[in-house]
């Protein structure tokens, strides 16, 4: 079936089959492998995208689905810089190990940040509930959430 | 693992996916936010020849509020419906329940049509309906009925609907009575180890069967808590899975009732 949606800002039209998911599109058509696939039935989180500004598992929208749609992925927040703080937040604060979950664990965070600028702890974890990560043990992510929460607040000031 | 193929087409209005299953009827699977049917025909529980997508139907994704109900269409998202106002004030239960709800990422996509259509027994929503006493409302060819949640859940992903039936909207009538949400789960946003959504004395259990369940003989025991605990037993008969023993179920019910009732 043809398909035209927007992705990272680009139009891009494809002829997919009905059972292809999004994640696979983004990777295996588009090439864009930040998009990671864990389980493929959405519990661990690592195929995070934001859907026409909302986050969604890549693993459960078909491509299909997503046609006329506006798609994000970690390349796209990466390269317009809107996550350059968070990223590097991570980075200084150990918050990954492998990197399989981190660009949906990224996606997730700012999802938040965007909802809520001032979350507590427990907001940060209740939001990142939907996203293994099995290196860290999260205590490394929840303060780099923290502090790229309390420096865009400074900045604001 | 990845979906079986099937064809897929997109229904353009409500008429048009009557039409649609209808014609196709037990091969076709409607799909709306697909935050459960995808899992499953990634796992290949399911294999449908058809989807028949309704996402993208008009007007299917109202939230009203009248003088004695609130309206919720089918394609009501979770987290619409979570952000909305009127449904905190009106009907708190509902917007405790849904923090519970999977995940942000599922919120956003997955619709309330689907999430009861769907019938799991240890979701959330079909337990708040069974105690808020609304109403599912049925659409086919042959036109529009309202089926109760008491007979609309009918046991393990089943429901009363025909299959040329699409769930169209639920209705809850106000006002709602007081109520309460309180689930046990191993971490936020996973399937509930038991859990309890009340409103007045209709205490409504889920993950505790193959649907949810309404402890009546709990609620004939009026205000006493010990009575009601222990009439629970008349009431839930829950299963031994990877997640508790049956036994355990059953206690964690009780704690559950006991939080509810001793707050009220």
């Amino acid at each position: 079936m043809k398909i035209s949606l927007i992705v990272n800002g680009e139009r891009t039209d494809a002829e997919v089959p009905p059972r292809l998911h999004l994640g696979d599109f983004l990777r295996e058509h588009l090439g864009l492998t930040g998009t990671h696939l864990g389980c493929e039935h959405g519990v661990c989180g690592a195929c995070t995208v934001r859907i026409d500004g909302s986050l969604a598992r890549a693993c459960l929208i078909l491509a299909v689905q997503a046609d006329g749609t506006r798609v994000e992925t970690i390349e796209g927040l990466s390269d317009s810089g809107e996550i350059a703080d968070l990223a590097q937040a991570f980075h200084e604060r150990n918050a990954l190990q492998c990197g399989y979950c981190t660009p949906g664990m990224l996606i997730a965070a700012q999802d938040l940040l965007l909802r809520d600028p001032a979350p507590d702890r427990e907001a940060i974890r209740d939001h990142l509930s939907g996203n293994y990560c099995r290196c860290t043990g999260y205590h490394a992510i929840v303060d780099a959430v923290a502090t790229t929460a309390a420096g865009r607040r400074g900045n604001r000031a | 693992m990845k979906a079986p193929p099937f064809d897929y087409q997109r229904a353009a209005s409500l008429d048009d996916a009557s039409t649609l299953l209808a014609r196709h009827g037990e091969d076709a699977r409607l799909i709306a936010g697909g935050q459960s049917l995808l899992p499953a025909l990634n796992l290949r529980l399911a294999a449908p020849r058809l989807l028949i997508d309704i996402g993208r139907i008009e007007g299917l994704d109202r939230i009203e509020v009248s003088g004695d109900s609130v309206r919720i269409g089918a394609l009501a998202r979770h987290q619409a419906v979570l952000d909305n106002p009127a449904i905190a004030r009106h009907v708190p239960l509902l917007t405790e329940a849904l923090r519970h709800v999977a995940h942000p990422a599922i919120r956003a996509r997955g619709t309330i049509g689907g999430n009861l259509a769907h019938a799991d027994p240890a979701s959330e929503l079909p337990a708040c309906m069974l105690a808020l006493s609304a109403t599912v409302e049925a659409t086919s060819g042959r036109g529009t009925r309202s089926i109760d949640a008491e007979t609309f859940f009918t046991g393990l992903f089943s429901t009363a609907l025909a299959p040329d039936e699409i769930l169209t909207a639920v209705t809850i009538p106000l006002p709602a009575p007081p109520g309460a949400f309180h689930e046990i789960a191993r971490r936020r946003g996973d399937y509930a180890i038991v859990g309890l959504a009340t409103a007045g004395t209709r205490y409504a259990f889920f993950s505790v069967g193959d649907r949810p369940v309404l402890a009546r003989h709990a609620a004939a025991a009026g205000s006493d808590i010990a009575a009601a605990k222990a009439a629970l037993a008349r009431d839930l008969d829950p299963p031994d899975d990877l997640q508790a023993t049956g036994a355990m179920r059953l206690h964690l019910a009780g704690v559950l009732l006991e939080r509810t009732m001793g707050k009220a």
